[in-house]
């Protein structure tokens, strides 16, 4: 019972480490820059968290299980081509964005079929699927962006435009985060997440159906990359072969400084948002600081590593 | 249902209303030229090449002569990262805009957010498709490549066997390169062999090893870049073999291998150039004079004889 205390404590410390940091920056930066806290910047701030914040939502899912995925960036690009290439065929843009985010959702569960039917290694299995859907990206584009993606209002909102004075993408952001929030902390299918996670051995023999959770779970993941894929595409009004590279590593960063553990079981989703939301203010911040790019990825790293390190004394 | 559906029809009438491409009203910063005090934003497609840091250099030196203040920010080749580079840019109450393209179509969204606030938008080494430029300032690529073409044809004579070392796939400078090398290499050269390297020095001398391999008898090998060229002269000198490479941009190292006898000649471009005449004309649009739609900058072919 005692360890059941110090697990409701610790997930205080988890909701509200994040969050304190957030601030911190969120106020450096300010007294830093105050042209940081100007209306048009904390909107533009918002759509840019976007692509990052749907990606790791997914992750937050994966990582939860133990798992881990790569491939989300290569699914972004495949099915950002792939909604582009429909697009050009003169399909609907608002049926192509369908389309394509359950042809992502499809990339995820073979992701999910060879962790679990092929028992690989999450790691080894994503990264496999990262080359190859990169690889077929660019068959499929033949090395070029797909351009000519017509005049459709509809479409161009959905990455660059606003509803009510805010962003497009921010408001799908935040829906999307409202109906995970429900699914893993309101549904059987987010306490067998978190069961999975804790305890793989466990959670199978109390009779829950780990491979069918951890396949839903992967393709939850890459329908969330496609449909990032298609902001990206409006926002681009184009799709990129090369789109979506390394972006992995930022949605596995936002996670990690939202404060899930790498080893699954321990996380909260609204971290992830938090996360997001602070490396999106440090790739701003930085910017409107003047700070050249080569340290912003060294300080992008040092917080990271910060972030981690207080995780861990936490957990100690 | 009759009194559903008019409910329905004028909510998503009202939805639609509050839609808009543009930020709104209240968010818009204010604008306000002096040109007494003019800041500039670049936005740079990659700073990990020598040529866009010499390009670099260039608008922060020629700006720095007339004491302007210059913003940069790289987008490591990444377009999406690029378009919230000149979002970040504009936030700052930049007076005008210099941006070199990492992608042609992808930046088209940040020149028309740039167009909506009424900041002039001045483009480097590479176009945009969409939204109002001011101007183009860039190296006449298409003649480059000529120039190219045309010297492998006085080294070797007509119809000897060429490789085309292909920059990025779909880059403009790619396909200009490109199209100028075959204007003339078509008609007078045997191009046997056409493989991309992306504009990367190991992947030149990884793929210009497989070349070599595939067709033993090349002559020379023309590289979009000289980054290829010098990883393409990596791979000849440990195959042994007396091939000629021709590389393009003109940067520090190439000018070097050349001296050194290694690479023969290679299409100099002049970054500093194109930099110190894009923020001229950024002043020029600031003032309301007229401007051409695009201003070449001159190439030049450095061989070992040259200077």
């Amino acid at each position: 019972m005692s360890k059941m205390k110090t697990n409701h404590v610790g997930d205080v410390m988890q909701k509200l480490g994040p969050l304190l940091g957030l601030m911190v920056l969120v106020i450096t930066v300010s007294i830093l820059n105050p042209s940081f806290l100007e209306p048009l910047n904390l909107l533009n701030l918002l759509r840019q968290v976007a692509i990052n914040a749907l990606i790791a939502y997914g992750m937050t899912f994966v990582i939860l299980t133990g798992g881990i995925d790569l491939s989300v960036g290569s699914i972004l690009a495949l099915s950002s081509a792939l909604m582009a290439g429909m697009m050009v065929s003169g399909i609907d843009p608002i049926l192509a964005i369908l389309i394509g985010s359950l042809l992502g959702a499809l990339m995820g569960m073979v992701n999910g079929l060879l962790i679990t039917k092929g028992k690989m290694a999450p790691f080894i299995a994503t990264l496999a699927t990262m080359t190859m859907f990169r690889g077929l990206t660019l068959v499929y584009t033949d090395g070029n962006p797909i351009t000519g993606l017509g005049e459709s209002y509809a479409f161009q909102l959905f990455g660059r435009g606003y509803f009510l004075g805010i962003p497009v993408p921010a408001i799908t952001m935040l829906l999307s985060f409202g109906v995970l929030w429900v699914i893993l902390h309101k549904t059987p299918f987010g306490r067998k997440t978190y069961a999975i996670g804790g305890n793989e051995k466990a959670a199978l023999i109390s009779g829950i159906k780990v491979s069918r959770i951890k396949v839903m779970i992967y393709s939850l993941a890459g329908l969330l990359s496609a449909l990032a894929g298609a902001i990206l595409t409006s926002r681009l009004n184009s799709a990129q072969p090369t789109a979506g590279i390394s972006y992995e590593l930022d949605a596995i960063a936002a996670v990690v400084l939202g404060g899930t553990s790498l080893s699954g079981g321990r996380g909260l989703i609204i971290g992830t948002l938090i996360g997001a939301l602070i490396i999106g203010t440090l790739n701003n911040g930085l910017n409107l600081l003047g700070v050249s790019s080569f340290f912003q990825m060294v300080v992008k790293g040092v917080v990271i590593i910060i972030a981690v390190l207080i995780d861990r004394k936490k957990a100690a | 249902m009759k009194k559903i559906l008019p409910l329905l029809l004028s909510l998503s009438l009202l939805m639609l209303g509050a839609c808009s491409l543009q930020p709104p009203e209240w968010a818009k910063p204010s604008q306000d030229t002096n040109l007494e005090d003019i800041k500039i934003g670049l936005s740079v497609s990659t700073l990990n090449n020598p040529f866009f840091v010499s390009m670099k250099d260039g608008v922060e030196a020629e700006a720095k002569a007339n004491g302007m203040d210059v913003v940069v920010v790289d987008a490591q080749n990444d377009a999406a990262k690029q378009i919230n580079d000149v979002e970040d840019l504009i936030q700052q109450g930049v007076d005008v805009l210099l941006i070199n393209p990492t992608d042609s179509a992808a930046i088209s969204t940040a020149v028309q957010s740039a167009n909506s606030l009424g900041i002039p938008v001045v483009t480097l080494d590479r176009s945009a498709e969409k939204g109002e430029v001011a101007t183009l300032v860039s190296s006449d690529n298409e003649k480059g490549g000529e120039m190219a073409a045309k010297y492998l044809v006085d080294q070797l004579g007509e119809g000897a066997k060429i490789a085309e070392l292909e920059g990025v796939p779909g880059a403009s400078a790619t396909r200009e390169r490109g199209k100028g090398f075959h204007n003339i290499a078509d008609e007078k050269l045997d191009v046997v062999a056409m493989q991309t390297a992306n504009f990367d020095r190991t992947e030149g001398l990884n793929t210009m090893e497989n070349l070599l391999q595939g067709n033993p008898d090349i002559k020379a090998v023309f590289a979009h870049n000289d980054e290829m060229a010098l990883g393409a002269i990596q791979a000849i000198q440990s195959s042994g073999k007396d091939v000629l490479v021709v590389g393009f941009d003109g940067n520090e190292d190439a000018i070097n291998s050349i001296y050194d006898g290694k690479l023969s000649a290679t299409v100099a471009q002049q970054p500093e150039e194109i930099g110190a005449l894009a923020v001229q004309a950024g002043v020029d649009v600031l003032k309301g004079n007229e401007v051409n739609e695009t201003i070449p900058v001159p190439l030049k072919l450095v061989t070992k004889d040259t200077e």
